[in-house]
């Protein structure tokens, strides 16, 4: 009679099965090989026989569903790249004049864009004056994303155990006294090339191609590559929790204040007071140049804040 | 020369994109995922948009490849970080 009971509940219908298995819900098989559990001291050699031979029959299973995982996985992504691959054969020529794409608001940036925004290149003049507020939403996701990851990855007294304490100071020790030639004489090469290169394409975002994100990338990694090779102790000498949430939340309140200004005084057709300037000369394109260095200085801060966090878990 | 650049560096974004999957070492698919990036930059550049270029130079071959490198070893998936 037992014997029935178990075969009964040995078989689940095919699709409680699958969800067990979608669920990672297998018994008690350890999720992460790394660690096994303890093992669990069975009382008879009955006992043992059956997990043994349990575990097999769910090995079995497990391989029948992975093989249709596999099928099913090739089937799906065929048919999503067949579906893709027709998509594209119907879409219009690349840069053929009757595509939909090509219309009036693309004509207006192109013929009065440098006269509007007076910035040479087009596309900084789009970027943070026609559209300078979707470039806002951008920073201001960048910043959530740090602040999340913050969230999750901050070191602070709840979340560390004492030998992390221990070890974190260890690895500060070593830190002190170790330094890896080869690194800190390349970095103290390339660190100031790439802070002034960064600084270069920021600050001509609105002359020549680049901008605050990618300026402002150029900067953070000349950051990250300081507090690499010359470790985080040195870094926080001018880099801290603090100034970097100053620093960061500072560049985007003078971009949103200044960007209202302008949607206040540049949009809906009424009078801008803000000097255009000659296109081509670095001081000039009205609020350009200021919105290309906030936005450079919450990406280089965001940048440096992911590795840091990503590291040591703390800024 | 641009024509034959132009056939090579798509043909190469593919072998790129399988080879990150195919590859069994996840730092082996993270270098060849910033290699992605940088071809794909070179592409921009031909494709005359060079605001696109720098910034995926910038972000695809730099930072994200360096922060892809610390989170593996942040979850000890990197050879010489597991007996932490």
């Amino acid at each position: 009679m037992s014997k029935m009971a178990k075969i009964k509940k040995e078989k689940q219908t095919a699709w409680q099965r699958f969800c067990a298995w979608v669920n990672g819900d297998t018994a008690d098989r350890p999720l992460m090989p790394a660690d096994p559990p303890a093992p669990r001291k069975t009382k008879t050699d009955k006992n043992k026989k059956q997990k043994t031979v349990s575990s097999r029959k769910e090995g079995i299973e497990l391989n029948r569903f992975g093989s249709i995982y596999r099928i099913c996985a090739v089937l799906i992504g065929v048919a999503v790249v067949t579906v893709l691959m027709v998509t594209v054969l119907q879409l219009p020529l690349f840069g053929s004049p009757d595509n939909p794409a090509v219309n009036e608001v693309v004509e207006r940036y192109v013929e009065k864009g440098l006269e509007e925004t007076g910035a040479v290149n087009m596309v900084a003049g789009m970027i943070l004056d026609y559209r300078a507020f979707d470039t806002f939403g951008e920073s201001s996701v960048l910043f959530l994303a740090v602040t999340c990851v913050t969230m999750l990855l901050m070191r602070d007294k709840n979340n560390t155990s004492k030998d992390e304490d221990l070890l974190t100071a260890r690895e500060h020790v070593i830190e002190g006294y170790e330094e890896d030639i080869i690194l800190t004489k390349i970095a103290r090469l390339l660190i100031p090339c790439a802070l002034v290169y960064g600084i270069y394409v920021v600050l001509n975002g609105h002359i020549s191609p680049g901008g605050g994100f990618s300026g402002g990338t150029i900067m953070g990694s000349a950051l990250i590559l300081f507090a690499v090779s010359f470790g985080m102790i040195r870094m926080s000498r001018f880099f801290t929790y603090a100034t970097f949430k100053k620093v960061t939340s500072c560049a985007l309140l003078v971009y949103a204040a200044s960007k209202a200004y302008s949607f206040f005084t540049g949009a809906n057709h009424l009078e801008s007071h803000i000097p255009l300037g000659t296109p081509g000369a670095i001081l000039s394109s009205g609020l350009i140049l200021i919105l290309d260095i906030c936005v450079g200085i919450v990406v280089a801060c965001t940048m440096y804040g992911f590795y840091a966090l990503f590291t040591k878990g703390e800024l | 020369m641009r024509l034959i650049l132009e056939l090579i560096l798509p043909a190469l974004l593919i072998v790129c994109a399988l080879a990150v999957t195919f590859s069994k070492r996840l730092l082996v698919s993270v270098v060849i995922y910033t290699s992605f990036s940088i071809i794909m930059s070179v592409i921009w550049v031909l494709l005359e948009s060079p605001d696109l270029a720098i910034t995926e130079a910038a972000v695809g071959a730099g930072v994200s490849g360096l922060l892809l490198i610390y989170t593996l070893k942040k979850i000890h998936a990197l050879k010489g970080t597991s007996d932490e």
